[in-house]
C-alpha cells in the first residue's frame, strides 16, 4: 500500500517522543500500520532518542541493582517468560491499533446519525481530544470547517477529495489549527474515515454553525 | 574474549556491534553475564533520562529494573532492522513510561513495533547498516544549531510535550513545530541513502 499524504515531521517527533495522548497516538499508530514510508521515517525518528541514550552521562546504580533484577529472575520463573506477541491481525481498512478498539469488522461498527448522509461513531473522549469514525455517502460535503487545535483524518474506506487534492484509503491528512478545508466524498462509495481532534471543531458560516451542537463534529 | 570486552565496557561503554552481540546472546541463551554487561551500561543511561524527567532516586531505580526486565524478555524479538540496539531499548523504555508514569497504554506503539521490515539483509548486513544509521544520526544531532537541538532533548529525554515546551522556552507552539520540523529534515537528508 502506497499513500500519498503523509504525516507531518513534526508528528513524527511527537510519536516518536511518546508525546501523543491515546486519540492521536491510536491515529497515527494506524497510518504507520498501513504506510511503509512513514513507518521508516519514525524509525529514523526514535532512532534520535536511542542517540541521545547512548549520549547521556552515566547515573551510577544502586550498588545492588543488577543483583536485584537477578534475583527477580531466579525467584519469580516468570519473569523470565519470553514476551511473545500474537501476529498482528491488521487491513487497510481496519489497520491493527483501530482494531483493539472496534474490532476488525468495519461493517460492524455501531453507527449513529448525525445528519443527513452523516454518520458517526465516537471511540473515546478524553481531555479535549477525541477519537471517531464518520462515515459520509457518496458525493456528500463535510461543512466547510477551520480546526481549534490539531485534526487527523485517516481514510479507511472510499475517498474525499478537499483543496489539498484526493484523500483515498491509507492516507492521512495531518492538519494544524490554521487549516481550513472542505472535503467533498467522492461519487460512487461511502468514505469512512478514522478523525482524531484536539479541541471542538468550529464550523464556519452561520447554518454550519447552528448544525454543530447537533452534530458534533 | 568475551570477558575482556565487558571489562572495558564498564569504563567506555559497549559498541554498537557489542550491544548486539549481548542481546544475541540473551536471546539464544538467557546468557546472564551478558544481561549485566548490557544492564550496566544502559541502566545508568536510562537512570540519567529519568532524573532529567524529574524523577526521584527511587523511582529511576525501579524504571531501570522495569525496563531491563523487558528488555531481558524480549530479546529474541530485536532485529538489527528495527535499528541500534539503543534505539530499541529506548523506544522499550518509552513505552514503559507511558505505561506506568502517564496510566496509558502503549499498545498503539508495541502494534507498530512489532511490524519488521521485509529484509533480505544478512544479519551481518543489517547490523552494520544499525550501526551507520547510529552514527549518521548521532552526528546530526551533535551538530544541529542549538535551538532546535534544545528542543529535540526537551521532548525526547525531558519527556516534555510540544505545549510544555512551548510554554518554557516562552515560544509560540508553531515556533516549537517548526523547528522539530528542520531538525527532522536534517536527519532525513543524512539518512536518506541509507535503505
Amino acid at each position: 500500500m502506497k499513500p500519498v499524504h503523509h504525516l507531518d515531521d513534526a508528528t513524527l517527533i511527537r510519536y516518536a517522543a511518546g508525546d501523543l495522548d491515546p486519540a492521536f497516538a491510536t491515529i497515527v499508530a494506524s497510518h504507520l500500520a498501513v504506510c511503509d514510508h512513514c513507518r521508516e521515517q519514525a524509525r529514523n525518528a526514535e532512532a534520535i532518542g536511542g542517540s541521545l541514550l547512548e549520549s547521556q552521562t552515566p547515573v551510577t546504580l544502586a550498588s545492588d541493582a543488577f543483583a536485584r533484577l537477578s534475583k527477580r529472575l531466579d525467584e519469580q520463573p516468570e519473569a523470565q517468560i519470553r514476551t511473545e506477541t500474537p501476529p498482528i491481525e491488521t487491513s487497510p481498512s481496519v489497520p491493527a491499533p483501530l482494531a483493539r478498539l472496534i474490532g476488525h469488522d468495519l461493517d460492524a461498527v455501531p453507527w449513529r446519525t448525525v445528519a443527513p448522509g452523516v454518520k458517526r461513531h465516537m471511540i473515546m473522549e478524553q481531555d479535549g481530544k477525541s477519537l471517531y469514525m464518520l462515515n459520509i455517502g457518496p458525493g456528500k460535503a463535510v461543512p466547510e470547517h477551520g480546526h481549534g487545535g490539531s485534526e487527523m483524518t485517516l481514510i479507511l474506506r472510499g475517498a474525499y477529495r478537499d483543496g489539498m487534492g484526493l484523500f483515498k484509503q491509507g492516507d492521512i491528512a495531518d492538519l494544524d489549527e490554521h487549516v481550513e478545508h472542505q472535503p467533498v466524498v467522492e461519487p460512487g462509495e461511502t468514505c469512512i474515515c478514522l478523525v482524531a481532534t484536539e479541541a471542538p471543531t468550529r464550523f464556519k458560516g452561520f447554518f454550519s454553525r447552528m448544525l454543530q451542537p447537533l452534530i458534533g463534529i | 574474549m568475551a570477558v575482556l570486552a565487558l571489562k572495558t565496557s564498564d569504563i567506555d561503554g559497549l559498541s554498537p556491534q557489542q550491544q548486539a552481540d549481548a542481546i544475541g546472546k540473551i536471546a539464544s541463551e538467557q546468557c546472564r553475564t551478558s544481561f549485566e554487561t548490557l544492564f550496566n551500561h544502559f541502566g545508568p543511561r536510562i537512570k540519567a533520562q529519568m532524573i532529567k524527567t524529574g524523577a526521584d532516586q527511587a523511582l529511576s531505580e525501579d524504571f531501570v529494573q522495569e525496563v531491563m526486565l523487558r528488555v531481558f524478555r524480549k530479546a529474541h524479538l530485536y532485529r538489527p532492522e528495527m535499528g541500534a540496539v539503543s534505539t530499541w531499548i529506548y523506544r522499550i523504555a518509552r513505552n514503559a513510561r507511558i505505561d506506568q508514569l502517564r496510566s496509558r497504554s502503549s499498545a498503539p506503539f508495541e502494534d507498530i513495533d512489532g511490524m519488521d521490515f521485509v529484509s533480505e539483509d544478512a544479519d551481518g548486513e543489517a547490523n552494520a547498516i544499525a550501526s551507520e544509521r547510529a552514527m549518521r544520526t548521532e552526528t546530526a544531532i551533535q551538530t544541529l544549531p542549538d535551538d532546535q537541538r534544545q528542543i529535540i532533548v526537551m521532548a525526547f529525554v525531558e519527556d516534555r510535550s510540544q505545549s510544555e515546551i512551548a510554554s518554557a522556552l516562552d515560544l509560540p507552539l508553531g515556533t516549537v513545530k517548526s523547528r522539530m520540523r528542520l531538525a527532522y529534515g536534517k536527519l532525513r537528508t543524512v539518512l536518506e541513502d541509507l535503505r
